[in-house]
């Protein structure tokens, strides 16, 4: 027998299970309701359990929650303070940014304990005294690919602190670091919200958060190559 | 209710369906895609302080301005330094590849001494001494003639302090690397009476004309010609290219005229021609500033009329003419030459005849025109005091006749080296010192340099990398990588205006490495006496800093010192001839056998075809072989595998029977190769283009044994007028392997 003869029978075949398979269950319009509304009443119940655990369930799964080292009170700093971010945050001389204060910088004022917080106490003998750096969990640290500079968006940007990290500078705690068990990275970098709706330019870091307002302000966005916004102003 | 199959199924297209409605998806993706980028292996720079340092970049003679981002200890970016006269900003991929070369496996770790034809360490006192005692001993034996250098440049601190130390050691063997800037300086003597170097006001140009020069393939100031090429193309100037071979340079140019190779000079006294005939020449600058243009004229009217010029270059003379009226009657017109990268110096009647070119349409010292750049002198140390061994020494001849009745015209002439050392029984030349080039990689007949390296008793090499040279010296002084040392650069690479790059330290030395200008100066106080006391200073930072006097807070604060106010000076007092005037024929030039264009060497009969070397971006053939990055930037039509594939003209290779990408043997009166060939309309029928920079030996597994060093198969043919290496091509044959 050829091949085309044998695929000819066969497809005659499943027509006739076909044919048979209509007439057995054609028995009543009863039967054939209750079939139909089983169906759809499981289809709901499947998306709304997969709604349930992408909206729900999965957020809670994916990040885990880190308390900081130390408790540290922004808004009882900032008030001590003469230069609000940028006397901690500085920038230095060549115009790099020296990020979250060393231990260094804080020895300047806790070397001995000052007030009657237990968390400063703690801090003291801690990591004062014994000389150690504080492992800060940073809620705002980048992947290595990408090249951020402060300077470039607070000294010439002329942009503050607010409109990308938010009022951490006026919170009385640090709220626990969240971090994605897969990239290992903040929740922040995404944004709170798993759906990334965000209501804030400080919610979510991620490139197309970036890009959103490096396209809006013309942000070197004339690429030599390809005459749009430039890939090197950030990945370099 | 019944749960069946079809339920089920149902159930499971709901949750397809309301996952993605749900972030889950994208999401995952999104987090998959981030957790990938941090893989053990994969290289991240640590977490650190971030720092960044001006400095230049010095692995070509272009001149660049870097700036060097560092983290923590480690630096991991180089980038184009904003507001540099040169480069503004911008960089070429060799440059960014730099730090691969600072922490990559081609680096030298710590010195080394050859014995039984295998590197050991050694201590710099050991091997500072064991030299100094071999110096010493050739000095007093009456043979201080016979100790050689050969350095990338002879400007600059290092260069002059290697030359000071042969000055009063008594040797005149000094060699620096060949290239077009020895025609160029020549021509400005010549013609102009002056001792400088060629400057192009690129930027200012109208209309530019290539004979043959690789403006977009990494010619003068690679950097700096992408931006001028740019502006052109903005501003609506025009680039004409003149080249057998269809470059990336000739497909950007306006146009591209395909003339036969080595005739490109010729074409430049055809527009010549026209211009005279036609009278569009610049008649105030002729008339007032110049002298022997009657005789000059008469010549070129009787020898180079476009009927008899198309003959010699296949560029019919209807496009010759219309060429010369274009160049004639544009605002700002430029005349360029020296093919390719700028490696061979070519043939010095070439370079006149462009240079007068350039003369007779007046953009000598105007703006958009051709500038005589002077050497900056700014080293000024104090006459060594010579005693009579250095006295006796440098009344010596140079073993290359450099500056000789026979190549009165030549400085250096480094080919002949090879010659000389080769053809006695016992090496001319007992020491040899080699900074910053690869001689043994890169001069043409690689393979006769290397043969006459292998005889010099005391080969000395200060490479930081492993190259060639290095592999076959007896002592390997590393010095201290660009990113990890000071040093004055001086740039003379075609820049308008004098130039003093300095890099700097970006890291701290990361092995055992001693500065050249620090080896120099220990080998002169080692021999001790009258060489000692030319040196006068403790290390080699003192005698930089002392050196650049004043200019050395400007070259701190920014990373370079150019003299901004510098203009060319006006016709009047411009030229320092006999007659202070352009001179477009004189003794000396008159004295030059009858200008013709350069046969390639070899045989025609034995070989038909003519191999042509070629330069591109992506591949680097000076003292530096690409690093990693840049060979993988290498197109396929260049490089499959480990084979390098020709350029040849489909009727060609289909007249001998060669299929495309089909193995193949090219072969040289020099030498022979296993090629791939490559069809390629762009190249003009007839000749076979091999790119330069393949084929290394020495460096790591990225770039050793990919490719052909084309310099194995060339062989140079020396101009009849001044020594100079004017080989554009040799003769070869293909034959199916």
């Amino acid at each position: 027998m050829s091949a085309v003869d044998d695929r000819e029978r066969t497809e005659s075949e499943s027509e006739a299970d076909q044919v048979s398979e209509t007439a057995s269950s054609g028995n009543g319009e009863i039967k054939q309701d209750d079939s139909n509304a089983s169906i759809i009443l499981f289809f709901i119940v499947g998306l709304a359990a997969s709604l349930v655990v992408g909206w729900v369930v999965f957020p809670k799964l994916l990040y885990s929650q880190k308390e900081q080292p130390v408790e540290f009170n922004h808004a009882l700093h900032n008030e001590l303070v003469d230069e609000g971010c940028e006397s901690c945050h500085f920038f230095r001389e060549d115009g790099t940014y020296a990020g979250v204060p060393k231990l260094a910088q804080c020895i300047d004022c806790h070397e001995e304990v000052q007030g009657d917080s237990e968390a400063e106490e703690y801090f003291v003998t801690e990591y004062v005294q014994k000389g150690r750096e504080v492992p800060w969990m940073i809620y705002s640290r980048q992947p290595p690919c990408v090249f951020f500079s402060h300077v470039a968006h607070v000294k010439k940007g002329g942009m503050d602190c607010v409109t990308c990290h938010g009022h951490i500078g006026e919170s009385e705690s640090l709220r626990p670091y969240e971090e994605n068990r897969i990239s290992r990275y903040s929740r922040d970098i995404w944004g709170h919200n798993i759906g990334r709706i965000s209501r804030n330019s400080w919610d979510g870091m991620k490139m197309d958060d970036c890009a959103e307002c490096h396209k809006k302000e013309n942000v070197n966005q004339g690429s030599v190559q390809t005459h749009r916004g430039g890939c090197f102003v950030c990945h370099k | 209710m019944k749960i069946d199959r079809r339920s089920f199924l149902s159930f499971l297209i709901g949750g397809a369906a309301g996952t993605t409605l749900s972030p889950l998806p994208w999401k995952l993706t999104d987090d998959i895609a981030i957790w990938s980028q941090m893989w053990p292996w994969t290289p991240v720079p640590e977490r650190g302080d971030v720092s960044y340092v001006n400095s230049a970049c010095t692995l070509c003679p272009g001149g660049c301005g870097i700036s060097v981002r560092t983290v923590g200890e480690r630096t991991v970016k180089i980038e184009g330094q904003p507001g540099h006269p040169i480069n503004d900003g911008n960089l070429c991929t060799l440059g960014l590849a730099g730090t691969q070369l600072l922490y990559g496996p081609r680096r030298v770790k710590s010195p080394l001494i050859k014995m039984n034809g295998r590197f050991v360490e050694i201590s710099w006192e050991d091997a500072i001494a064991e030299i100094a005692a071999k110096l010493k001993e050739l000095r007093t034996g009456g043979h201080a003639h016979s100790v050689a250098a050969i350095a990338d440049s002879d400007r600059g601190t290092v260069s002059q302090l290697l030359n000071r130390l042969l000055t009063v050691y008594g040797s005149p063997q000094f060699f620096r690397m060949p290239s077009i800037h020895d025609n160029y300086e020549l021509t400005l003597n010549l013609m102009q009476g002056v001792r400088a170097t060629a400057g192009f006001d690129v930027d200012n140009s109208d209309m530019v004309v290539s004979f043959g020069s690789g403006l977009l393939e990494g010619w003068g100031t690679p950097v700096h010609m992408f931006q001028a090429h740019s502006r052109w193309r903005d501003a609506g100037g025009r680039l004409i290219q003149i080249e057998p071979r269809l470059s990336n340079t000739a497909a950007k140019a306006d146009n591209w005229l395909a003339v036969n190779p080595g005739t490109e000079g010729v074409l430049a006294l055809g527009m010549a021609h026209v211009i005279i005939k036609e009278s569009l020449m610049h008649a105030e600058f002729i008339n007032e500033n110049t002298k022997g243009f009657e005789t000059w004229k008469q010549q070129v009217l009787d020898g180079y009329s476009p009927a008899k010029v198309a003959e010699i270059t296949g560029v019919e003379a209807d496009i010759t003419a219309k060429l010369a009226r274009d160049f004639a009657r544009a605002k700002r017109p430029l005349a360029i030459c020296g093919r390719g990268k700028g490696l061979v110096p070519g043939s010095v009647q070439e370079f006149i005849a462009v240079h007068a070119l350039n003369a007779l349409v007046g953009n000598i010292g105007r703006e958009g025109g051709i500038w005589a750049i002077p050497e900056s002198e700014y080293i000024n140390w104090p006459e060594p005091e010579m005693d009579d061994i250095a006295a006796t020494g440098m009344q010596q001849k140079r073993i290359d006749l450099a500056g000789t009745s026979k190549y009165p015209h030549a400085r250096y002439l480094l080919h002949r080296l090879s010659e000389h050392v080769n053809s006695g029984v016992d090496s001319p030349i007992q020491v040899l010192f080699v900074a910053d080039a690869n001689p043994a990689y890169s001069l043409p007949n690689s393979a006769a340099f290397t043969e006459a390296i292998k005889k010099i008793p005391l080969v000395v090499s200060f490479s930081a990398y492993m190259g060639e040279t290095a592999t076959l010296a007896d002592f390997v002084l590393p010095s201290p990588s660009y990113l990890e040392r000071y040093e004055d650069r001086p740039v003379v690479a075609g820049f308008n205006r004098p130039l003093i790059n300095l890099t700097r330290p970006v890291v701290e030395p990361l092995f055992n490495t001693m500065h050249t200008g620090d080896v120099v100066i220990q080998l002169a106080q080692a021999v001790g006496g009258s060489v000692a006391s030319a040196f006068p200073w403790a290390n080699y930072q003192e005698c930089l800093e002392e050196t650049m006097g004043d200019k050395w807070d400007v070259l701190l604060e920014q990373g370079y010192w150019v003299d901004s106010e510098f203009n060319p000076p006006a016709w009047s007092t411009a030229f320092e001839t006999e007659s202070s005037r352009f001179e477009f024929v004189n003794p000396a030039i008159d004295a030059m056998p009858h200008f013709a264009p350069v046969q390639p060497a070899g045989d025609e009969a034995k070989f038909s075809l003519v191999l042509i070397p070629f330069d591109t971006m992506r591949l680097w053939n000076g003292y530096i072989g690409d690093p990693q990055f840049v060979i993988k930037s290498v197109e396929d039509t260049i490089l499959k595998g480990n084979d390098v594939l020709v350029e040849i003209n489909p009727a060609t290779a289909k007249a001998i029977g060669l299929k495309d990408n089909s193995l193949a043997v090219l072969s040289t009166p020099t030498g022979e190769a296993k090629v791939r060939i490559h069809y390629y309309n762009g190249m003009m029928p007839g000749l076979v283009g091999l790119p330069r920079g393949l084929g290394h030996t020495a460096f790591e597994k990225n770039l050793a044994g990919k490719g052909v060093n084309i310099n194995a198969l060339m062989a140079p043919v020396e101009d009849p007028a001044t020594g100079f290496d004017a080989a554009w091509g040799i003769r070869a044959k293909l034959t199916r392997a």
